[in-house]
Parts: structure tokens; sequence; C-alpha cells
């Protein structure tokens, strides 16, 4: 038998991921995604400045209707997203396996806790209010309550580093932050975007509406001090902004945050220890919130 | 004295004069007139309760406060030698220092009208009489009417009359109108002048600032001359909080009508230093037009002597007690 | 004795404009005495590891009585030195402090609470006399809210495993904190209170106009018997300030304060791992609805904006009116604002103090003189300024749009910018429409109305039908550009734990 007589594999063409849609990079570049050996996988799409800026807009679009939405209905559709990687398993299993060189079972076992956060991030969604707000007893005739409430548009420069980053760490930085409502641009890793790429398509037949995660696949040099100076962007998650461009560049992204007083999440002071299978705490879920506080008389 | 209505039944213009046409008018008007916060109301009256009174002004406000007093006397136990003494008193309530000045008027039972108006014959001094069946006010209109006409006949020239409270909070609202209307004519003497009306909420039963609201404003369209917090009768009576309000509604009722109408807080007012609390309010809520007993009065009784220690304090630089002020 | 008015036929028509005649109550100077302050020194050093100590420098600033513009006091302008002995000191006292018990830490703080109350009445004339607010309100506000925050925070020092950051959180080390000079020493309590509950130790920076009652609480320090270094004082302008928030062996940076300062703040510390609490400017809607309650909104509005001469981040200086009781919500306000009784800080009857300082006096006036050239109208009601010291007369300036500068530059003075919405939606709109996010108001009886304008309106704090309500057990901060983190309540323990 022939090579050429063997059936012929489609292959996919990876796009970006930005409101609800899989766009091309506006600059209709790509770069060469590779694995351990230096084998080409897939070509990327190199996410530009623009592309980020498109990505902020269609963020910004989607915070009134994510973050007013009840927070029963996000739990249903972070649930459902769990449900949708769960029919995908073994194809994410093969792009972590390749992305991260690790053995096909440790690979799926890592996609296994990656569906398993979802869930457990689902299930916070309409719970964060209780354990992060509540009622004041102030010295007074008022009724007084705290309450949380989203940031808005959040800016994550993806995990680079630590075991289980390329899906599992990824899905530990934007199930939190949106379980809450707000919405999402992502800069994904650089060196392993392709199972950060398909979970687009996996977000995209979950009912989480356009907008809600973005995902931007390229240089994040380009991309993050993109998201890190752009006003309309509310808060930064600089977790893979070291072992992506080096201290310096991750505390140039936190400066820059500062023109218009973002909020920032530090990245780890040593990245390199990170390990995304350790379970997670309430962190992340807490770390892009307002408290608001509301007074109101008591009087008849 | 006498006089023709203040406060004539009808007189109420910028565009007030149809309120009263029907039950569903006057109701709708009384629940379009903006809420009361209770929480700030009462803020703001403790922050008015801070003013700090001193020297000048506290002499000029006791003086004040003792012209503005109802001298009281509301019990089953009065007799004319009671109201005889306490008109005494009236018209010369500090013996020892006949600078003092007379009190505003005295508050007696209808049937102490006559009594009084004789013991302060040739003064200025004004005889109140509670009327309607006071203080419940819980007897049928031709009752409370005879009771109000008989302390004309008597000489009143004020009347302090009870508002049905039961019609009020049942929300029949023009009832309660209408029964003031009656009372005013009532107050109409042969000559045609008016006895000078005074219509008691008593607020104390009202419980919410916005049933003091409605019920002065209803009050003041019927006719009222002076709206009254309360009779003294019951547990809760004249407030800071709830003067306040009627001030509010008083200044408001003139900026719409024109027309001035008087307040009298009445009840658990004991000391000068309530007082000034009081006449602060009025100071900053209304200004000049009301600092006198012709649009302000004190409803008390013991009131007066604490003034009167006060003003000895200040006229001989020495804390005066009890014994060196007269109980009648 | 009773007065004839006019007939019916006769009223007039036209609602009458109410006009409050005043004069016959006058009331006489109640003054709070002077010397109730206090001793303040001729020259103030630091107050460092429990000892006042000299500057390492030799520049020394005056403070001055702002309503008199005489000077109090001289103190020093704190050195890079100065701060580094500072911080040295606070770092020794770190390792004893933090592994103090948190029921001993509470004792502490409940002693300086105690303390607090002996001397309230001195703690509040000499607030008055450096400050240049009224005694009402240093006495009945400042003072008293101070102690609150350190009876409240002294109760969370050995509760703190409850306090829903985990077991055993651990302090952060050594706070810098940098106060401004509107609530001098109730900004001290909010940063010192929960920074000592959680185990921190402080370096605190007063403003460079308001240096004198955090030198006086260095004193109750020591007479509550506070651990030397626990807290140190250093006192100076900017300069000082800066060299604290930028000093490495802090660990904890609080500001409060405006945005600029706040924001570069923010740049200095970038990529360094301390953390950062930042309380700064607002531009606050006071929203009142035509079913508001009136009279008290109308007091909401005066304590909004006139309120510490509107020397508060959170003042409610656009006031956003539904056009259908625009004129009668502004006939009230006015005829209100002039019975503001403006003058002496240390008269009891006061309402409206002096002008912290000469250089804030002329940003009010440079900033009102922007909004009577950008074609806003302006009103102020007739009252006689004292000769000497900064003053401003309460104003109001109507005919406002969005886009006026005193619609969105933070004033920091007496000035209320009257705009106008016509529904909710539009309201909600232009309330949001600024970078800063710290608090609003709304005015409406209506239940519902006032939820969904919570839940809509971009502001760490809403207010309904009140204003400027402040409360130990409150969160209060900030959205946007108003900065991050909260003090206040539990969430305020989060900004002094490693957590």
């Amino acid at each position: 038998m022939s090579e050429l007589t063997a059936r012929l594999d489609v292959m996919k063409t990876y796009k970006l991921f930005v409101g609800g849609k899989f766009p091309r990079s506006e600059s209709g570049r790509v770069y060469e995604v590779t694995d351990s050996k230096g084998q080409w996988l897939a070509n990327a799409p190199l996410g530009t400045r623009k592309d980020t800026r498109d990505a902020v807009l269609a963020a910004r679009a989607a915070v009134k209707g994510w973050s007013g939405t009840t927070a029963y209905n996000r739990g249903q559709v972070l649930y459902r997203v769990a449900e949708m990687l769960q029919g995908r398993r073994e194809q994410f299993a093969a792009e972590v396996a390749t992305a991260e060189n690790i053995g096909g079972k440790k690979a799926l076992a890592l996609v296994d806790q990656a569906i398993d956060r979802w869930v457990w991030y689902a299930g916070w969604t309409d719970k964060v209010a209780q354990i992060a707000g509540g009622a004041n007893p102030v010295a007074g005739p008022f009724f007084n309550l705290s309450v949380p409430e989203p940031s808005g548009v959040i800016g994550i420069v993806a995990p680079q580093t630590g075991y289980g980053y390329s899906l599992l760490g990824l899905i530990s930085v934007i199930a939190p932050v949106i379980a809450t409502g707000n919405t999402v641009v992502v800069a994904l890793a650089a060196d392993a975007p392709l199972p950060a790429l398909s979970l687009g398509e996996v977000l995209a037949t979950s009912d989480l509406p356009g907008g809600v995660v973005n995902l931007i696949s390229g240089r994040t040099a380009d991309i993050a001090p993109t998201l890190a100076s752009h006003q309309d962007v509310n808060g930064l998650d600089l977790t893979g902004a070291i072992a992506a461009d080096g201290p310096g560049a991750a505390a140039a992204l936190e400066a820059s945050a500062a023109d218009t007083l973002r909020r920032v999440l530090r990245p780890a002071v040593d990245p390199s220890a990170l390990d995304w299978t350790v379970a997670p705490t309430t962190d992340r879920l807490l770390s892009f919130l307002e408290t608001k506080t509301v007074w109101h008389p008591m009087g008849i | 004295m006498s006089t023709v209505a203040a406060n004539a039944p009808g007189a109420a213009g910028g565009g007030l004069q149809d309120v009263a046409a029907s039950e569903a008018s006057l109701r709708r008007f009384l629940h379009g007139l903006p809420g009361v916060d209770a929480v700030g109301l009462e803020a703001r009256a403790a922050s008015l309760g801070t003013r700090s009174i001193k020297t000048t002004a506290k002499a000029y406000a006791i003086d004040l406060a003792i012209s503005m007093i109802d001298l009281t006397t509301l019990e089953g136990a009065d007799t004319v030698g009671k109201v005889r003494a306490l008109c005494t008193k009236a018209r010369n309530p500090d013996p020892s220092d006949p600078s003092a000045p007379r009190v505003a008027a005295i508050c007696v039972y209808p049937d102490m009208v006559a009594t009084a108006k004789a013991a302060l014959e040739g003064t200025a001094i004004q005889v109140a009489s509670v009327a309607t069946a006071f203080p419940a006010g819980r007897a049928a209109l031709p009752v409370k009417l005879a009771d109000v006409a008989d302390a004309v006949a008597a000489g009143a020239d004020e009347i302090d009359m009870v508002i049905d409270r039961g019609a009020f909070l049942s929300g029949r609202y023009l009832s309660v109108f209408e029964e003031i209307t009656a009372v005013k004519e009532a107050c109409r003497r042969p000559d045609g002048t008016y006895a000078h009306l005074k219509v008691i909420f008593e607020t104390g039963e009202l419980q919410t600032y916005d049933n003091v609201r409605r019920a002065s404003w209803l009050a003041m369209l019927a006719g009222a001359d002076f709206i009254k917090t309360s009779t003294g009768k019951v547990a809760v009576n004249a407030t800071p909080p709830v003067t306040l309000l009627m001030l509010e509604a008083v200044r408001d009722f003139k900026a719409q009508t024109g027309i001035q109408i008087g307040v009298k807080p009445a009840g658990g007012i004991k000391t000068t230093k309530d007082a000034m609390k009081y006449l602060v309010m009025v100071n900053e809520t209304l200004g000049d037009d009301w600092l006198s007993p012709e649009w302000f009065r004190f409803g008390a009784s013991s009131l007066l002597n604490d003034l009167l220690m006060q003003r000895q304090k200040l006229t001989t630089g020495r804390y005066s007690g009890p014994d060196y002020v007269t109980v009648d | 004795m009773a007065k004839t008015n006019k007939k019916a036929e006769e009223q007039p028509v036209q609602p009458v404009q109410p006009v409050r005649k005043t004069g016959l109550f006058e009331y006489a100077p109640a003054p709070e005495s002077p010397a109730a302050a206090g001793d303040i020194a001729t020259s103030y050093g630091h107050f460092i590891g429990g000892e006042f100590v000299d500057s390492s420098g030799s520049e020394a600033l005056k403070t001055v009585n702002p309503a008199t513009e005489q000077v109090l006091a001289e103190f020093a302008q704190g050195t890079e030195q100065d701060v580094d002995r500072a911080v040295a000191a606070a770092r020794k006292a770190f390792t004893d402090w933090s592994a103090l018990p948190g029921s001993e830490r509470a004792k502490y703080l409940f002693r300086i609470a105690r303390i607090m109350q002996e001397r309230s009445r001195e703690l509040a004339v000499l607030e008055s006399i450096d400050n240049g607010k009224p005694i009402r309100e240093s006495r009945d506000f400042d003072v008293p809210t101070a102690i609150s925050y350190f009876f409240y925070y002294a109760g969370w020092a050995d509760k703190l495993d409850y306090a829903g950051y985990g077991a055993n959180p651990r302090p952060l080390g050594v706070a810098g904190q940098v106060i401004p000079w509107n609530f001098p020493l109730m900004m001290l309590a909010w940063k010192i209170a929960p920074a000592l509950a959680t185990g921190n130790t402080v370096v605190l920076k007063p403003a460079e106009t308001t240096p004198l009652t955090a030198l006086r609480f260095a004193e109750i320090c020591r007479q509550a018997g506070l651990p030397k270094g626990v807290v140190n004082i250093v006192t100076g302008d900017g300069r000082t300030g800066a060299a604290l928030t930028a000093h490495p062996d802090v660990n904890k940076v609080a500001f409060t304060g405006s945005t600029p300062v706040g924001r570069s703040i923010a740049k200095q510390i970038a990529g360094t791992r301390k953390k950062l609490s930042l309380e700064l400017g607002g531009k606050a809607a006071n929203i009142v609805f035509d079913d508001a309650p009136i009279d008290q909104a109308v007091e909401g509005i005066v304590n909004g904006i006139f309120f510490n001469q509107g020397h508060v981040c959170c003042a409610g200086s656009r006031l956003l009116v539904q056009e259908s009781i625009q004129d009668e919500l502004l006939d009230a306000l006015k005829r209100r604002m002039g019975t503001l009784r403006l003058g002496d800080p240390l008269d009891k009857n006061t309402d409206i103090g002096a002008i912290n300082s000469a250089a804030q006096l002329a940003r009010i006036t440079e900033l009102t003189a922007i909004g009577e050239a950008e074609g806003a109208e302006r009103w102020a009601p007739e009252c006689e300024l004292p000769g000497a010291g900064y003053w401003f007369r309460p104003t109001l300036f109507t005919g406002v749009s969005q886009a006026h500068r005193i619609a969105r530059d933070e004033v920091f003075g007496p000035v209320l910018s009257v705009l106008t919405f016509r529904t909710p939606t539009e309201a909600v709109e232009k309330a949001n429409n600024t970078p800063f996010g710290l608090s609003a108001g709304v005015w409406t009886e209506k239940g519902s109305r006032i939820l969904w304008m919570a839940n809509q309106l971009k502001a760490g704090v809403v207010w309904a039908n009140t204003f400027n309500k402040f409360d130990p057990t409150s969160p209060f901060g900030g959205y946007k550009e108003s900065g991050y983190g909260r003090e206040g309540g539990r969430h305020g323990l989060e900004a002094y734990l490693d957590v």
C-alpha cells in the first residue's frame, strides 16, 4: 500500500476567538506552533494590537448582558462548558500532551481536572455574594448592605508555565473571573496556543454569550501592553507576564495599568514553581470584584 | 380680642381651591405631598438641637419663649381657684421681677373660660379653650360644635380643637376636613369675627410623619389658624422632628397661598433647653416672620418656671432654685 | 394681637417666593476655648520608636490656623534618613508585635480608643484649629468616628481566623501610610486601626497642613503603653510621602488623597511586592427624583457638598435633579443655603468653617472662575467673610453640562454643580459618566427604583435617601479611578493581610 492510498487527515485551521466568532488575525499573519522536538503542529494566528483592541470592544459590549444575567444562569452556562469539554476530552488530551510534552495518560488526567474546575467555579457563581458581601451592623437607623460586583473587562496574560498550564492553567484563570460576571480578553501562551484556541470552539457552543471570553494568540509582548494600556480595561491578571517577557515587562505592564488605576493581579514571584493541579482557593474569584455598599434609612 | 378669620375656609389660593371638592380629590392631593424620610427629618431636628444659645441670644430667647406660652391647666381637678391662680401667674410670672414678660394665653377647659376671662381682664393675655370633646374627640359632631360654641360664647379668644384621628387614620379625610370647617364656623361670633382656631392632630396617634404632613395640609386648607401637635394627654406629645415637619408645612403653605399659619407644639416641653431647641427650629426654618406669639406657641405648664429660673440666673448671675419661682 | 390677612380674592395666585428674613434671633458667639486644644509646642520633630526625635535635616514647615493665618507650630520636613529611621523602628517592632496574641493587640487598641474618648474635646479643638473645620463637626463627627474605628478593629485582632481569609492570616509587615488633610484624625484611625489589629506596624505621614492631631495621637500611643516602634509618625510634605512609599522595606502602602498622586504611587511600586490600597478622588452624583422626600433631600444635598467645606472625596458635588422639580428644589436649596453659618470654626454654631489652605482656596477660586467662564450660572448666598483666613462661600452653579470642568474635575470645596435629567436611565448614564466611582446618592420614595439605581451606579458607596454616612463596619472605597481596596468592615482587613 502506498502512502497515497491512505486517507488524508483534514487539518484544522486555528483562529482567534473574539466576540463569539472565529476571525483570522486582521494582520493576515500566522506563526508556526511546534512540539517539543520542533515538529510543526499548526499555524496559529498572529494576533495584533488591533485584534486585541477589537477583543476589548467585544468584551466591553458583553459586560452588561453577562453581569446582568442571574448568577444562577451564569452557573448553568459554566456548567455547560464543562459538559462540552467532557465530550471532547480526548481531543484536548492530545493537544495538551503535545503542548506540554507529557504522556497521554497524564494529559487526560489534566483535562479531567480542567473539566472539574469548570464545575467547581460553575457552582460558585451564586455563592460569591454570600461570602464576599453581607449586611453591616452600622451604629444608626440604616440598612447597610455590601455586595460584590464585577470590575468589568479584565485582561489576562495566560499562564505560560507550571504543570498543566496550557489548558488547566488557562481555565483556572478564566473561569473564576467570568464566574463573577466579568468578561475577559486573554493573551494566550505563545508556545502553547492550540488547546486554548480549541477551548474557544467549546465556549462557542456552550451558551456562553459572545464576547465574554476572547482569546488572542500571538506575541504577548504585543498583546499584553495593549491590554495594560487600554483605558476601557478595568483589570489585569498578569499571571503569565513574568514567564512570557520577564519581570521588567511585568512591571511595565503594572505601571501602565496605573494610568487609570486598573486593578492588577500580580504574577507569582517564581512562575516556574506553579502547579495548576493544586486545588484553587477563592483568591482568583475575589480578585476582580468591586464592593458596593448601599445605605438606606430605616424609619416609618 | 377678636378677629376676622385669618385663614378663612376656602381662602387658600395658589390653585388649591378645589382640593377638597371630593374625597377623591382631597385624598389625591394629600397623598401627592412629598414623602418624609423619618431618619433624615430626625437628624435635622437633632442637628438644630445642638445650636449653642448663649448670653444675649439666650436672654432674647427666654423672654420670647415666655411670651409664647399657652399656660395650660387641663385637669379634671381644675377649680375656679386653680384657674384664677394660674391667671395671676400669667399676669405676673415673676413677682420679683416686673420686667418678666407675660405669657401669650391661658389654656383651659370650656367651663373655665369665663373665670379666666374675668381674671385676665385688662390684659392682652388670650384665653384659649380646648373643645370638641377634648382630648379624645370621641363625640357626635353636634356635641363637639356645642362645646365650641359654648367656649366662644363664654369669651374664648382661641379654640384648640382635636381632629378625629379615627377618621383620619381610616382615610376619611373629607370627614376630617368638613369637621374642621364646621368647627371654624362655630368659632364665629355674633359680630362676624372668629375665635382663633388651633387644630390639634395628636401626632403621637398619627404615628407616621407622612400622616403629620397630610394632617397639616388638611387642617390648613380647612381653615386652621394654628396647627398644634398634641393634647398632652397621650404617651407621645410634641417632639422636635414633628414640630420641624409642621414648621416646614406652614412654610410651604405660605409659599403656595400667601397665608401664614401658626404652629403650637404642646406637651412634654419642660425645660429652657427644650424651648431653645424649638425656637432655633423656628428661626432657621421660618425666620423672623414666625418669631412672635402670634405665630408660635408653646403648650406647656411647668416650662414657665424653668424659663423664669434661667431668666433670674441671667439677670442676677446666680443660679436660681424652685423655691424662688412661684408654684401655681 | 391677631393679624388680619388678605381675603381669598386678594391672595396672590402665583406661588410666593419664600424668603427667610432674619435678624430678630441672632445667635451670640458661642466659642469653644482654643485653650482646650492643650499645649501646642512651638516646634515638633517626628515620633519614631516611641520617642519624639529631631529630624536629620534642618528644613522645617509651618502649620497655620486657616481661620486666622496664624502660625500654630513648626514641624519637621521628613528626610529620606528620617523615613529610613522610622521604617527601621517599625521593622524592629514588627517581630514582637506580630507575634503578640491577637487578644493582647486588641487590648492596646481598646486602650487607645478609651484614651481618645477621654481626650476627645482636646482632639476636637486641636483638629478644628489646625484644619479649619467647624467644631460642631470635629466634636460630633471626626473624633467620635475616629474612635469608633479603633473600637471596631480592636475587636477583630483576636478573631482574624473568622474573617474569611483562611486560618491564621498573616500580617504584611511594615505599612507606610500617607493621609490627607480633610479628616486628619479620622483618616489616621482608618489607617492605623486595621493595620495594628492585623499585626502590622506603621509609619504614618500626616498631611503637611494638618500634622497636629497625628502628633497628639503619638502621645496617646505613649499613654496607652503601645510598644515602641509600632506606630511611628513622620511629618513632611509630598517629598516625605514619596520617600515613605518608595522605601524598599515597606511591605504595604496605603494612601488616601488625590488621584494623580495615587496614580504616581501605583506606578512607583509597580513590579514590587508591596501591597497597595488607594482611596482617591470622586465626583459623586447626588440624584434627586421628583418623588423624593424634598426637605430631607435638601438636607442631604447640603450635607453632601457643604459638609467639611466640601473637602470630602465622596462629596455629592454633582446634583442631578429631575427636570420636573428643578425649580422647586433649587428654590428650597437656595433658601436652605441662606441659613448656613460661615465663620469662626471654634464657634459651636458655625456650619461652614475655613478652607484648609491658601493653595486649596486658590484651586477652588480658579475652578469656579472657569465654571463662570464656561457659561455656568453662579449663585451664593450673601454672607460676610471674615477678614483674615481662607474662606469660600457655599456656591451653586446652575446650567452646568457634563462637558463643563466643574462637572468633571474634583473641586474639593463648597461648590455644587447642578445638572438635570429626565429619566432614570439618563440619570444613571450621567452619574456614571466620569472616571471616578467613589460614591453616589439617590433620592426617591420608590423602593424598587432605589434598588435598580443602586445596582446600576458604578460607585463604591451608594447612599439612598441619605448622604455622607460612615461607619467602621461599613466598607468604603471606590470603583475605577477612585482607587482600590476597601477601608472599614471585614473588607478593610484584607488590605493589611497577606492574602
